[in-house]
């Protein structure tokens, strides 16, 4: 391999993608904005959850709990009759709905504890556990604010010291927005690769390559290089101006070490978008290709739920996948701030299916030529 | 000539800021063949889309068979008696269907029935002599017979008006012969015919009885062939041609003159010995030898296919030869062989630039590729900048540039390195003769000043004599290789192509199935039916037109593996996919204790933990260190501590804490986690406070019953698959509707559409019909799946759910089409329908809340978008247990919003291109 081709070739790539403002226009949005607002939206806030109360009381204590519901948590809660909410509910029109007995009061200051019933519809999963939660929370206050003082509780004296380590807060953002630089990796390796091999066979410049002294191997090696600088800037930008200046999410570990883990990521995802982009031939076909490949490639690696909660085979078969490998090292260096000794085995496997898919995409891409 | 077929009068045709068409007058007889020549890229093609009713008027008139163009009702009232073959190998056959299926296809949409398509079909493929080729799929035709297969589709329902674009580039000179033959004999049949054909080869004009000169958007001339030579006062058109330019086009010297070779030189630069190249069953070079020598001008003569770009390849090391041998300077072609190349120039077919890169920047990349010495470089650019006269150019893109100063610039970059072989595959196509004969002077001074050796293949007859040897190739093999001159005496020839085609024939006899011999009234009968011509012309909504294109469109995504996997799995593989990555249920979470009490009370703590199936306990831990090691490896996802004295505190009622941590970087994770340790905390503490106190400990101020309705365990697949049902039958079948007419556009068969009857809502309903197939097989897929795989339990009435999932795909299939209107390509089709289509149904659908707690844009969009009404369909029958009657008030929903969808995009879709 002729060291000055490849450098050559790659300056090449990088002057063709700078004249694609498109590209461009991708790269930007991937590696700011949108990691911006992924980590910002975080999917299991309840906002506006549709609530409704069948009032049976109508005393003073059922009257303040059904004003303990407002926005921006609930729209304002709906009065209907016992009657009306099981049709209400099959509609799907509410996602709760709290139903306060007879003598709800009464018995509540009388001690005999009533019960009040709150229907989840359990079909909204991510509301129906927030939700339920917060509501018992809002209805404990008010009954206890009413009869305050009116009772003594009798408890064990054993607490629990819950700590979340590494995001003491459990801020939902630090890991989305870390999840979303690495979805912004994987996607754009693939894309930035795959169509700058797809876009020299369609203009016919391959062939041209091809009879000068430049081997194959120096023509996916240039693209590797070219394209794969293009996003570990990407991602140094994206992880030290937007993550942790803007962001102020901190980072605990060494950046040095996870960016060359990055750089062994976009080693494999690279070779993963040639071997695609000489499948599909085509820039329709490969994007058709990318839809069903991104999907897997990022919900099964552990970057939105936990890999735990996948069948054993799955997370076998994701052991295969970069992106894996990837999470796992980037979660350990950047927020439990592991060094070499710890994440060494996952450098080790990107190396390893960086190189297999290396191999791969060149054989494919000898064929590609002929 | 006797009246008009169609005239224009001050037509203007622009593309953005470029005038196709400039101010363009001009009559075109009827009952006779009209010519129009010209260079590539002077407006013949959108001369002729125009007279066809394929693209709209912009300005001036247009009077096709004695009506005004740009009215519709005429249009639809003239359009089966059109026939148009626009430009390009056979740029309106479906590239994947045969022959047959092709042609079937066509006689559908002017409304034959199966009858008489058969009939059609065997008629006009004996007179092509295509027979042997019916079940050929069309992409594997030659050049040839695609152009042949194009004219059979034109003239299978007798049109009054046949409309030609180049029919015959990049043809074999025989094939061309017999395309013209077979218009003549048609013409023959039917002399009420008009024809009107445009054609880069000057050479065929002689049999037009009419031409069109044309150059730059504008008429140049028009008359007999005969009126145009003496009006020039030229000898043949190619000259004519040029005389008729505007001075300054004319470049001067119009003619090439290449000097005849001083000393012969004797070294052989190239040479073949029995270059075989096959592909699988197909030999695509047979046996080709040939001995080039140093300096010469050696021409390489034959149609589109016939195997000149393989033995290129060969010659270049791109392609292994199966057999035989290729030789540069005496060195056999070896692909490893890097020196060899640096001693080859080449330019391939497809005007191989960067365009991406300045013409500067292509020279300067290309001399570092080829190694060339840093501190030459400036020196031989500049050399290059002189010689090819490309200094005005220097920083543009090649794209913006004219195709003859593209051409010079490959030359210019196939000379860099200063190579003593050029190897160049067809490099005048598409090119003016202005800019040819000037390309060609600069061959000739190449060959004769610098000694450089020159293997050139060309499609003109004119080139090929100034070569000094030519090689006559056909279907692989080399028929003869000579000087031009010898090959035209030795078949006793005025021409060289006349010679060509006696080689031809020849070279066929031997291969009989290639060419029938052709009926000799097998058009009459076409010609004659007169029922059929009634069923073409066939007005109003035509079923059978829909069903055509239905049947197109599931022929043509059998054949295309990725699309029709995207189809068929997509779906299951996302469902899974999403099903198993939207899964909150965490189980098998590694715990471990760091117990510093180690007493039964604290044992029974942890072992309410170890013992619940979401944990599972590791190696006890003996030190905070080692905690710390192990939660930062990723080791434990929990650690839990037990302070010394825990029991005996307990006892004494002394404040006690437990120690938890649990890892917070995954956040839904931790989340979970959260929730599994307090509520195992409050457990054991409810069980110890029940053996203190007894039950009395356990009352408070109120009790609340939380009832999860509709899903019991709250499982979170419950939930969520008839969730995900909705979303995936909304965005995978508008994508493929989407793609299905954004890639006719992109391909160029959308023309069908334009130039034959088939009404607007035929065609989309007609492609729209095998999606909704796909998308309820894979509805059925997906409840299957979703019933067996992930357990979701179904309640409801599955007749009723399969007739709204129908409704429903109905209307998703109709959005994709409603989107494909406003889109062009097939990339921007792909990612627009997912944005387009998806936002809605995650925002505003009732997907996390109801569309009754949404306000404002987002309430008015959920109200109407069909996903709404399917998301409540399919949670009511999935855990609802709905039936048909709560079903029935979704189904209406979205049974209003398919019209509308449909209406809308035949509203927008143009039955002309714009």
């Amino acid at each position: 391999m002729n060291l000055k081709n490849t450098f050559n070739l790659g300056v090449k790539e990088l002057r063709g993608l700078w004249r694609d403002p498109v590209m461009l226009a991708l790269i930007v949005y991937a590696f700011s904005l949108s990691v911006w607002t992924t980590a910002n939206s975080s999917p299991d806030a309840l906002s506006n959850a549709a609530i409704a109360i069948v009032d049976e009381d109508q005393s003073h204590l059922s009257t303040r709990i059904s004003s303990a519901f407002y926005p921006p948590y609930f729209v304002s809660p709906r009065m209907i009759t016992a009657a009306e909410m099981d049709d209400r509910m099959d509609q799907g029109l509410d996602t709760f709905a709290v139903n306060i007995p007879p003598d709800f009061e009464r018995d509540v200051l009388g001690g005999r504890s009533p019960a009040i019933q709150l229907n989840v519809d359990a079909t909204r999963m991510s509301q129906a556990f927030t939700g339920g939660g917060y509501i018992q929370q809002i209805v404990s206050a008010e009954v206890s604010e009413f009869v305050s003082g009116h009772r003594s509780e009798t408890e064990l004296p054993v607490d629990l010291a819950l700590r979340a380590r590494y995001n003491p807060s459990l801020d939902p953002k630090w890991f989305g927005a870390i999840s979303s630089v690495i979805q912004s990796i994987t996607m754009l390796s693939l894309v930035l690769t795959g169509s700058a091999l797809i876009r020299e066979k369609e203009h016919g410049t391959v062939e041209h390559l091809l009879v000068m002294p430049v081997t194959a191997t120096e023509i996916m090696v240039s693209k590797i290089w070219s394209m794969g600088l293009v996003v570990l800037l990407g991602s140094s930008f994206s992880l030290l101006v937007v993550v942790q200046a803007l962001m102020d999410v901190p980072v605990q570990g060494s950046v040095a070490l996870f960016l060359a883990g990055t750089a062994l990521m976009i080693f494999a995802m690279t070779g993963l978008g040639i071997f695609l982009a000489t499948i599909a031939g085509s820039m329709p076909q490969f994007a058709l290709l990318l839809m069903l490949a991104l999907l897997p490639l990022q919900v099964l690696s552990g970057a939105m739920t936990p890999r735990e909660s996948m069948p054993e085979i799955i997370q076998n078969l994701m052991l295969a996948a970069p992106n894996t490998h990837f999470i796992i090292l980037s979660q350990g260096i950047l927020f439990r701030g592991a060094g070499f000794d710890v994440v060494w085995p996952q450098f080790l496997a990107l190396a390893l299916i960086g190189f297999v898919l290396f191999q791969l995409a060149l054989v494919r891409f000898r064929a590609f030529l002929r | 000539m006797n009246g008009v077929a169609a005239g224009v009068s001050g037509l203007t045709l622009r593309y953005g800021a470029v005038i196709a068409l400039n101010d363009v007058t001009l009559d075109i007889p009827s009952g006779c063949m009209v010519g129009l020549i010209g260079p590539d890229g002077v407006g013949k093609s959108s001369l002729l889309s125009l007279l066809a009713g394929a693209r709209v008027v912009q300005e001036g008139d247009v009077n096709v068979l004695g009506g005004d163009m740009r009215n519709l009702k005429h249009r639809n009232r003239i359009c089966p008696r059109i026939a148009y073959m626009p430009q390009g190998l056979g740029k309106n056959l479906y590239p994947t269907l045969s022959v047959e299926e092709n042609l079937d296809f066509f006689g559908s949409l002017f409304g034959h029935d199966k009858a008489e398509r058969e009939r059609r079909i065997v008629d006009l493929l004996a007179a092509t002599g295509m027979s042997p080729f019916r079940d050929r799929p069309a992409a594997k035709l030659s050049g040839g017979m695609k152009q042949k297969l194009g004219l059979c589709c034109a003239l299978i329902h007798d049109p009054d008006f046949l409309i030609l674009d180049e029919p015959t580039t990049g043809v074999d000179p025989l094939s061309r012969r017999q395309f013209w033959d077979l218009i003549d004999r048609i013409r023959g049949e039917r002399p009420e015919m008009s024809v009107i054909t445009a054609t880069a080869y000057m050479e065929e004009a002689a049999r037009f009885d009419w031409i069109v000169a044309m150059n730059a958007g504008r008429v140049l001339a028009s008359g007999t062939k005969q009126e145009l030579l003496e009006r020039t006062g030229a000898s043949d058109l190619d000259t004519a041609f040029i005389s008729l330019l505007p001075e300054e086009d004319r470049d001067g010297d119009a003619t090439v003159v290449i000097p005849p070779r001083a000393d012969e030189m004797t070294d052989v630069a190239i040479e073949a010995e029995g270059l075989t190249q096959r592909f699988g069953d197909f030999v695509a070079v047979d046996n080709v030898s040939f001995r080039i020598s140093r300096g010469e001008i050696f021409g390489f003569l034959g149609s589109n296919g016939c195997g000149k770009t393989t033995t290129m390849k060969m010659l270049t090391g791109l392609l292994e030869p199966s057999e035989g041998r290729a030789r540069l300077f005496g060195h056999e072609v070896d692909a490893s062989d890097l020196g060899v190349r640096r001693r080859v120039g080449f330019m391939s077919q497809a005007f191989s630039l960067y365009s991406e890169l300045t013409v500067r920047q292509n020279l300067e990349l290309h001399a570092k590729l080829f190694a060339m010495k840093p501190e030459k470089i400036p020196s031989r650019v500049a050399e290059m900048i002189a010689r090819f006269d490309l200094a005005d150019v220097i920083n543009n893109l090649p794209d913006a540039l004219p195709l003859g100063i593209r051409q010079r610039l490959s030359l210019a970059v196939a000379m860099i390195h200063g190579p003593e072989i050029l190897i160049l595959d067809e490099p005048t196509s598409g090119v003016d003769p202005v800019a040819r004969n000037a390309f060609w002077r600069i061959l000739a001074e190449l060959s004769r000043q610098d000694g450089v050796t020159i293997f050139v293949s060309t499609h003109f007859m004119n080139e090929a004599e100034w070569c000094d040897r030519i090689s006559l190739m056909h279907a692989g093999k080399v028929l003869v290789s000579d000087t031009a001159a010898e090959i035209t005496r030795n078949k006793a020839c005025d021409t060289l192509e006349d010679a060509f085609v006696a080689y031809l024939q020849d070279a066929i006899g031997e291969t009989p199935e290639v060419l029938e011999p052709m009926e000799t009234n097998a058009i009459a009968p076409v010609s004659g039916a007169g029922g059929a011509s009634e069923a073409a012309r066939q007005k109003g909504f035509s079923l059978q037109r829909l069903l055509s294109y239905s049947r197109l469109e599931s022929l043509q995504l059998q054949r295309d593996p990725i699309r029709l996997a995207m189809a068929l799995v997509g779906t299951l593989l996302l469902m899974i996919v999403i099903g198993l990555g939207i899964n909150m249920d965490v189980e098998d979470l590694s715990f471990a204790v760091l117990d510093r009490d180690q007493t039964t009370t604290s044992r029974s703590y942890v072992a309410d933990i170890s013992g619940s199936r979401y944990f599972i306990e590791q190696d006890p831990l003996s030190s905070y260190d080692e905690l710390d090691a192990r939660m930062r490896s990723g080791d434990l996802s929990l650690a839990i501590e037990i302070p010394p004295g825990f029991a005996a505190d307990i006892a004494a009622g002394r404040d006690v804490s437990v120690g938890a941590w649990f890892d917070g970087a995954n956040t839904t994770r931790a989340n979970t986690v959260q929730g599994y340790v307090q509520g195992m905390h409050s457990a054991w503490l409810s069980a110890q406070a029940r053996q203190i106190y007894g039950d009395a400990a356990l009352t408070g101020n109120f009790e609340l019953v939380t009832r999860y309705r509709y899903n019991p365990d709250v499982r979170s697949l419950d939930a969520m698959v008839p969730a995900i049902i909705p979303l995936l039958l909304l965005m995978i079948p508008a994508i493929l509707t989407t793609l299905s007419v954004a890639r006719e556009r992109e391909l160029g068969s959308i023309i069908n559409f334009y130039v034959t009857p088939v009404t607007r809502l035929e065609f989309l309903i007609g492609k729209q019909l095998p999606y909704i197939a796909l998308a309820m097989l894979n509805f059925l897929l997906m409840m299957a799946i979703a019933v067996t795989f992930f357990a979701v339990p179904f309640n409801g009435d599955f007749v009723g759910f399969a007739l709204a999932a129908l409704i429903y795909v109905v209307a998703t299939t109709a959005l994709g089409l409603l989107v494909s209107v406003f889109i062009a390509s097939q990339v921007a089709a792909l990612f627009a329908t997912a944005m387009l289509t998806m936002i809605p149904a995650v925002s505003y659908s009732g997907l996390i809340d109801p569309v009754s707690s949404l306000s404002g844009f987002g309430r008015v969009v959920g109200e109407i978008y069909p996903t709404t009404w399917f998301v409540t369909a399919a949670r009511g029958a999935f855990s609802k247990a709905f039936g048909m009657a709560e079903l029935a008030g979704p189904m209406l929903a979205m049974g209003i919003s398919v019209p509308v969808i449909l209406g809308l995009a035949a509203f927008f879709l143009s039955k002309q291109a714009k």
